[in-house]
């Protein structure tokens, strides 16, 4: 591999300032993501998902603050930037799309306008020019009619669609890379994998990086080349996504696995509850002594419940954070 | 949707006000200020002067006529001023939060203690009186309600997702300011504001009759009623057609402010849809 990796965590840890007191929201976050890869960040709610993508753009805001630990984007440590330097990042180098395209577009102004915002503000374009690029981007995320389209306003708009004028947005720039948090949990699912698909077929023509953020195993693992598993603050697993299903290493993406509906089973007809994890995700506050994941494992010996697990290397890349993994 | 009867009526009003205040030359039967003729000193109303004369001979409608460009610019113009004195601090004040924002509210409820006619009162004195002088005083002195309105409504639509969005996407804050949240408050500012204007119009009725605001002869509707109070039993159509007009615009602009907030309430939008 030749030069810096687009993006690079090392040992990041976020603070959350309750009063006087600091805890860790999430600690010892490390990942790399190559120019047109795709990674895939999975974990149940409040395991931190959210708040790594956030310092990743530098938009961390108090009670919430880097701790310890690198970003680095092309090399270049993000929190070191001048805030004038990280905002050109934003939107134009590093853009993000999210799980609520109800209530991300601005309701009082016609999407054509807010797509063209983009050229303005990133390209220096005129606002003749941006408008015509903004037909061409709402074309590009196949809206039917776009040059009628831009004049529509959120609310004329379905679910769907309003996901593809945020995807037009998110690339109208050309990002190097797509952070995508939950981006179709609000979605259909029929609708859900059209975007699916039609993101990733765009990421994979401009060679945008995509981040994938979800709590479906399943959906990340299909989507990404490599997947990350979070559980309380911490990366517990990280893999090829075809590996996971063959042998994953850490109990609970062992039980991520289970838990995800096999096709033509019982479950997947809806017909039995699919497996659960029993117990759930500890509060930041209140994190267990030693492997956070105690509490909820099956493999749990006196070890887990007094010393954290360290990160132990498994082969092709995968890593994993357990005293008796697999 | 059936428009509120308010909103038509109001509208109605204040469209003619300005209707007149725009065609007063053309509008008005002799010029305001020259054509006195002691010949036809307090007529009253008749075919010939529609709204009578005053001692001076001068004809009550066409000073009335004129007096709407007066009136109405200080009302739109000190609005105008205090709407943007009021959006730039409480958006500013609710986006940055701080000591800027325990600034701007000191200094909001200290325009609040002062009644905004006193404050005026003290910077005519100042000043002394004339049309600059008015738009000063009234511009200066009634934005606090649009301040507090636009701190807010910062602080309920800084959490919206196109707020954060818009920073995620790499906006600056004075474009956040200007794309995501003013057009999304515009419709409570413009209510505060049509009604701010009626207030506008009554202060400066109210400061040129004590003889600090428009200065006799040039017609406001304020300085002719100052003008007629010795006159209001023996001529009383000196006193009733420019009470009447200040009545009518006033209530005109009431209306229509009260019209507005029924369709731009955010409330009764989304309660509609
Ligand atoms: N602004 C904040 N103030 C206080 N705590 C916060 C804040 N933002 C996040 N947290 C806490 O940080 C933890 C991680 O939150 P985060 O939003 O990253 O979770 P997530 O993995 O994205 O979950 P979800 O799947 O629900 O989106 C949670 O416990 C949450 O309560
Ligand atoms: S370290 Fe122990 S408790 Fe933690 S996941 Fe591994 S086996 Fe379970
Ligand atoms: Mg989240």
């Amino acid at each position: 591999m030749t030069g810096p990796p687009l993006i690079e965590v090392e040992d990041l840890r976020i603070d959350l300032t309750v009063g006087p007191s600091r805890v860790a929201a999430v600690e010892g976050i490390s990942f790399r993501i190559d120019r047109g890869e795709t990674f895939g960040l999975v974990g149940e709610s409040g395991s931190g998902k959210s708040i790594t993508a956030l310092a990743l753009i530098g938009l961390l805001r108090q009670p919430l603050s880097i701790g310890a630990g690198a970003i680095r984007f092309e090399g270049r440590e993000i929190q070191g930037l001048p805030a004038a330097e990280q905002r050109t990042l934003r939107g134009n180098r590093i853009a993000m799309i999210f799980q609520e395209p109800m209530t991300a577009l601005n309701p009082v102004s016609p999407v054509g306008r807010q797509i063209a915002e983009m050229f303005v503000l990133h390209k220096g374009k005129n606002w003749r020019e941006a408008n015509r690029l903004a037909v061409e981007a709402l074309a590009s995320v196949r809206v039917p009619a776009p040059e009628r389209r831009v004049n529509d306003y959120p609310h004329q708009l379905s679910g769907g669609m309003r996901q593809r004028v945020m995807i037009a947005i998110a690339l109208a720039c050309g990002p190097d890379l797509l952070i995508a948090d939950e981006p179709t949990t609000a979605l259909d699912v029929t609708v859900q994998a059209e975007i699916i698909e039609l993101m990733r077929n765009l990421c994979a023509e401009r060679g945008t990086a995509i981040l994938m953020i979800s709590h479906d195993l399943g959906l990340v693992a299909n989507v990404c080349r490599r997947v990350a598993v979070m559980y309380a603050g911490r990366i517990v697993e990280e893999r090829g996504s075809a590996d996971i299903f063959r042998a994953c290493a850490h109990p609970y993406t062992q039980g991520l696995v289970d838990s995800l509906p096999r096709l033509g089973s019982r479950a997947a007809l809806g017909r039995t509850r699919l497996r659960e994890i029993a117990g759930v995700v500890p509060a930041i506050t209140n994190f267990p002594e030693g492997c956070r994941f105690n509490p909820r494992c099956a493999r749990a010996t006196d070890i887990c419940r007094t010393t954290a697990p360290e990160t132990t290397l498994l082969g092709a890349g995968g890593l994993v954070r357990c005293h008796h993994h697999a | 949707m059936k428009l509120g009867a308010s909103l038509i009526i109001g509208g109605a009003l204040f469209a003619l006000a300005i209707f007149v205040g725009l065609f007063a030359p053309w509008l008005a039967h002799t010029d305001p200020v020259m054509d006195a003729n002691l010949i036809n000193a307090e007529e009253p109303p008749s075919w010939t002067w529609w709204f009578g004369t005053d001692a001076q001979g001068r004809d009550i409608y066409s000073r009335v006529v004129h007096g709407a460009r007066i009136s109405l610019t200080v009302g739109i113009v000190s609005q105008l001023v205090n709407s943007v004195i009021g959006v730039t601090l409480g958006l500013t004040a609710g986006y940055w939060g701080g000591w800027w924002d325990d600034f701007v509210n000191g200094l909001t409820n200290l325009m609040l203690a002062i009644p905004s006619l006193i404050f005026a009162l003290a910077i005519m004195a100042v000043l002394g009186p004339g049309l600059t002088s008015l738009l000063i005083a009234l511009g200066l002195t009634n934005w606090s309600f649009t301040c507090r309105i636009a701190r807010a409504s910062t602080l309920s639509l800084k959490s919206q997702g196109y707020v954060q969005a818009a920073r995620v996407l790499g906006y600056g804050d004075l474009r956040i300011m200007i794309t995501q949240l003013l057009p999304n408050m515009l419709g409570p500012i413009i209510v505060i504001g049509t009604l701010g204007m009626g207030g506008a119009v009554l202060a400066e009725a109210a400061l040129s009759f004590l003889g600090l605001g428009i200065r006799p002869p040039y017609p406001s509707w304020g300085s002719m009623l100052s003008e007629a109070r010795d006159q209001i039993t023996t001529a009383p159509w000196l006193s009733i057609f420019p009470g009447l007009a200040i009545f009518l615009t006033v209530l005109g602009l009431n209306l229509l402010g009260d019209g507005l907030r029924d369709i731009l309430d955010p409330q009764s939008r989304s309660r509609r849809t």
